[in-house]
């Protein structure tokens, strides 16, 4: 790089990024090769730790496993594609177009951004179970139908990629949507110049632009879908069949088969690293430097007749994934049960009572969340944007190793990661099952992909002359690091730190082999309460963490970032 | 009280109590100096599969009779609290005092593992069926409970209902039922075994045609009904359909005629309880005539205590034709069972 051969003479500050690098390898090698060790122990071994490969044979010839596989990674794909979709006409409009109230679509996709899948599982429940679903019960009264006829059912594959796609589609959205607003309009602009129409240059300038950002997004919904334990455990288990992850939950019931369990996660390992892959092929090919010192505000198209139509494809999104989810939690949550019509008679406050007063979990569920939410979001956006910066800007050699082992484990289902981390952390050598620690450890190592994927995207579309200019200026990496890029990233930053947070309260699946009596956490009570058909119950804790939730995004947004904040453009 | 109950007791069922003498020991009494280590501990931590209402006024009601000790109930599916269990010892985490499940299995694997404690109140030793208790004192049938047909009587007329297991088979109740898991509910798993012996795997892979609901707690298929997501259940918790018959929900039980199967729940001290004094006086109480009968009437619970009475309008044991549980086949069918329920199933 150029700018190290005329930033050493004026190097006032020292470089920590020699010390700094070495001490996130270790703390990413920690947290990521302890787990990574067991498992691939486990999976390559007999119960008597002798080497064997009897593990996979096993698993290859049980068509059972197979078909799990095959239904896994058929829902991931299909949910991959239709949260792309769903998401990017949604964040185009959203983002460049005049279409109203856009700034409280963005809201309400946040809103389905911040609901755990296993809630909004359960919601759909309510909603559109064959017998008991509001939707199928109104179907029935206003079409005159038979008492067994149903319109949706959500026990099925259908209804199981639905229920996650409405989901994960704010992945995709919330980076396509942030890419829109960065893209310059200085080449848009050229093409109209040229004389493109607007869906010329939409498909030849802006689109293109933001694939990276598309990509990166669905990457992340097909992997979450992937390895997601709660909805598939809600929605398809019912409808008789398995996924990936309830097939290895189910491999630790009684009598447990940990190295089947092991071995059943290596395929799910080498199909992400080829998905990512796959990705940095896509990517390297083209350069797609979007933020850079200057540029004009963004183009607006104006929808003209089309905005009718506009507003009700995203009126309708949102009615599908926020609007009746919600209100379906909502009436639950006040009625006596869930096919009870809504009248001032069935109104009740005994879910209500229950849920503050009775159930004795509660406060400290929620209070063990929001701390290790907030604790596990501030330390792995710091530990990302850090192992992000050290890799896009190649500071230190052997930077690329913290990338891998970044998003190394993304590839890990979070129950098969509960239970590397059970063996590691919960011995007589550490002690810590039974402690916040754990849980701790836990969510970062979880969480550690999806900031890392987040700020190294970002990073990727910042060029870096501004912050070779601090440093020609005398600023040490790490000071430019903190007074250049970062306000620059802030949006990112601060989506980051979104994102972990909301993982950590979504996470369900290694939550639930390491949270103790004294260490519950909300999601781990929800379950619980669905496996004994509490809905009532269900909805007002739901309710009530969404609400806080909320509250903590909203704050996290107005938070001041590095040296200085970047003024919106235009 | 006990000790004339115990009196009576010893008069009035000789035979029984000179047989229960081959067992070494009387089994262990609460005696004030126990109280009073049990009230130094201060708490009992008690890991139950029991339904979390029930089991949480068990230990209010052991609260009151024994102010100052504090009892921790840590509720969850019999599977998964044995696989905490096992989690927790198998890593020197000693949090659990005293364990209780829905599967006979997992006790002759704690027994096989040295995990438990030995020693049974007296009032087991006096009181309990012979075959209800380990012979070397390490657990005892706290509870007993069926796995029942049900079936949502504004939905389906009587004379329509299921009369048995083979009437589950006919087309009319295709896209139904709703059923809990073997995989995952002790009960279940028992049940299966015992349909299995009695009808032959043929009526499984037949019911996995009839588009079954699945799921996993045997809690929960009652809670189905009561939803009406489904109107028939399969197979489920008897002591959820009694409560739900309490709480006025238009549910009946069918007793299946082939036989209906019962389901033994243990209960244990854990070898290394953190409050062993505790443990032991919780342990007792857990067989006390007051905390069965709080099971039988505000649990639906069946016990063995035979001064236990039970609730009007709930039909008594000796008149349902029974499948009982056997321990030692069932555990040797495991994997099989697993595996030929996933076959008709899917999961």
């Amino acid at each position: 790089m150029a700018s190290s051969a005329y930033a050493t003479p004026f190097n006032r500050g020292i470089d920590f990024s020699k010390p700094v690098f070495i001490l996130l390898a270790a703390i990413l090698a920690v947290l990521v090769l302890f787990p990574l060790f067991w498992l691939l122990l486990y999976a390559f071994t007999d119960p008597a730790r002798q080497f064997t490969l009897m593990n996979f044979v096993k698993l290859v010839s049980d068509p059972a496993m197979r078909r799990s596989f095959g239904l896994a990674i058929g829902m991931a794909a299909l949910v991959g594609v239709l949260a792309c979709a769903i998401a990017t006409p949604m964040a185009w409009l959203v983002a460049r177009t005049d279409l109203p109230y856009a700034r409280f679509v963005r809201i309400l996709v946040t809103a389905s951004f911040v609901t755990p899948p296993f809630l909004g599982a359960i919601a759909w429940e309510i909603l559109a179970a064959p017998n008991s679903g509001i939707f199928n019960i109104l179907y029935r009264v206003l079409f005159d139908r038979p008492t067994d006829d149903y319109l949706f059912n959500i026990y099925s594959f259908a209804g199981l990629v639905f229920a996650i796609a409405c989901y994960t589609f704010p992945y995709v959205f919330t980076l396509v949507a942030n890419a829109l607003d960065r893209v310059p309009s200085d080449l848009e602009d050229a093409s109209a110049i040229l004389g493109a129409k607007w869906l010329t240059t939409l498909s030849r300038v802006t689109l293109p632009m933001v694939v990276p950002a598309m990509l990166a997004g669905a990457l992340i919904a097909i992997l979450q879908a992937l390895t997601m334990f709660g909805s598939p455990a809600i929605l398809a288990l019912p409808a008789g069949f398995h996924v990936i992850t309830t097939k290895i939950w189910s491999l630790f019931q009684f009598p447990p088969k940990l190295e089947l369990a092991a071995a059943a996660a290596i395929p799910l390992l080498i199909l992400t690293i080829l998905l990512l892959r796959g990705q940095k092929w896509i990517l390297g090919r083209k350069g797609y430097t979007v933020l850079g010192g200057k540029s004009g505000a963004p183009r607006v198209t104006e929808l003209g007749k089309f905005k009718p139509l506009a507003l009700l494809f995203v009126f309708g999104i949102l009615c599908l994934t926020v609007i009746f989810p919600y209100a379906a939690l909502i009436k639950t949550a006040f009625t006596e049960t869930i096919d009870a019509s809504i009248s001032w008679d069935s109104f009740t406050l005994k879910h209500l009572n229950f849920v503050l007063f009775d159930f004795s979990a509660t406060r400290l569920a929620l209070f063990n969340t929001l701390l290790l939410g907030v604790l596990t979001a501030t330390v792995c956006t710091a530990i990302s944007l850090v192992v992000s910066y050290l890799v896009a800007r190649k500071s230190v050699m052997g930077a690329g190793i913290l990338g891998v082992l970044a998003t190394a484990p993304v590839a890990i289902p979070g129950i098969v990661l509960g239970v590397g981390l059970f063996l590691s952390y919960a011995n007589p050598t550490f002690k810590l099952y039974g402690t916040l620690w754990i849980l701790l450890i836990a969510f970062m190592t979880i969480e550690m992909p999806a900031g890392y994927q987040q700020l190294s995207s970002a990073f990727q579309g910042v060029h870096p002359e501004l912050e070779e200019a601090s440093r020609i200026l005398g600023a040490s990496r790490l000071k430019a690091l903190w007074q250049i890029t970062a306000p620059m990233l802030r949006t990112s930053v601060v989506a980051t730190w979104c994102f972990v947070f909301i993982g950590t309260i979504r996470e369900l699946s290694a939550t639930i082999l390491l949270t103790t009596a004294n260490t519950k956490l909300v999601s781990v009570i929800i379950y619980d309460l669905n496996e004994s058909g509490d809905l009532g119950a269900i909805s007002v804790l739901g309710l009530m963490l969404m609400v806080v939730s909320f509250f903590v995004v909203y704050i996290a947004s107005k938070m001041p970032l590095g040296a200085g904040r970047l003024q919106p453009r235009g | 009280m006990w000790g004339k109950r115990a009196a009576i007791i010893a008069l009035t069922s000789a035979v029984a109590w000179s047989a229960n003498l081959a067992y070494a020991q009387d089994g262990y009494k609460v005696t004030p100096e126990l109280i009073e280590a049990a009230r130094k501990e201060g708490t009992v931590v008690f890991y139950t599969a029991t339904d979390v209402a029930v089991a949480e006024k068990l230990g209010k009601t052991f609260e009151e009779e024994y102010p100052g000790i504090k009892v921790q109930v840590e509720r969850a599916g019999s599977e998964r609290v044995f696989q905490r269990i096992g989690q927790e010892l198998s890593t020197g985490v000693y949090n659990a005092d005293v364990v209780e499940t829905s599967d006979a299995v997992h006790f002759q694997m704690f027994k096989k593992q040295s995990w438990l404690a030995s020693g049974l109140p007296e009032e087991v030793i006096k009181e309990w069926p012979k075959e209800e208790y380990d012979p070397d004192g390490q657990f005892a049938a706290y509870r007993a409970h069926l796995s029942v047909i049900a079936y949502r009587s504004d939905m389906i007329k009587e004379e329509d209902a299921p009369k048995g297991l083979a009437d589950l088979l006919d087309p009319k109740w295709k896209g139904k039922m709703v059923k809990a898991h073997p995989g995952y509910s002790g009960t279940i798993m028992t049940a299966t075994y015992a349909i299995s012996k009695l009808l032959g795997w043929e009526y499984f892979e037949k019911l996995g045609k009839q588009e079954v609901m699945q799921v996993q707690s045997s809690t929960e298929p009652p809670k189905k009904l009561a939803q009406g997501e489904r109107p028939l259940e399969a197979d489920g918790n008897e002591y959820n359909v009694f409560r739900l018959i309490d709480d006025g929900v238009p549910v009946k039980i069918v007793y299946a005629t082939e036989g209906t199967p019962l389901t033994v729940g243990n209960a244990a001290i854990l070898a290394k309880a953190p409050h062993p004094n505790a443990a032991k006086l919780f342990y007792s109480f857990l067989f006390s005539l007051k905390a069965q009968q709080l099971n039988s009437d505000f649990g639906g619970l069946r016990s063995f205590h035979p001064g236990v009475k039970e609730k009007a309008g709930r039909t008594p044991l000796k008149d349902i034709k029974l499948l009982m549980p056997d321990v030692a086949g069932q555990e040797a069918e495991l994997e099989n069972i697993k595996a030929k329920y996933e076959e008709y199933f899917g999961t």
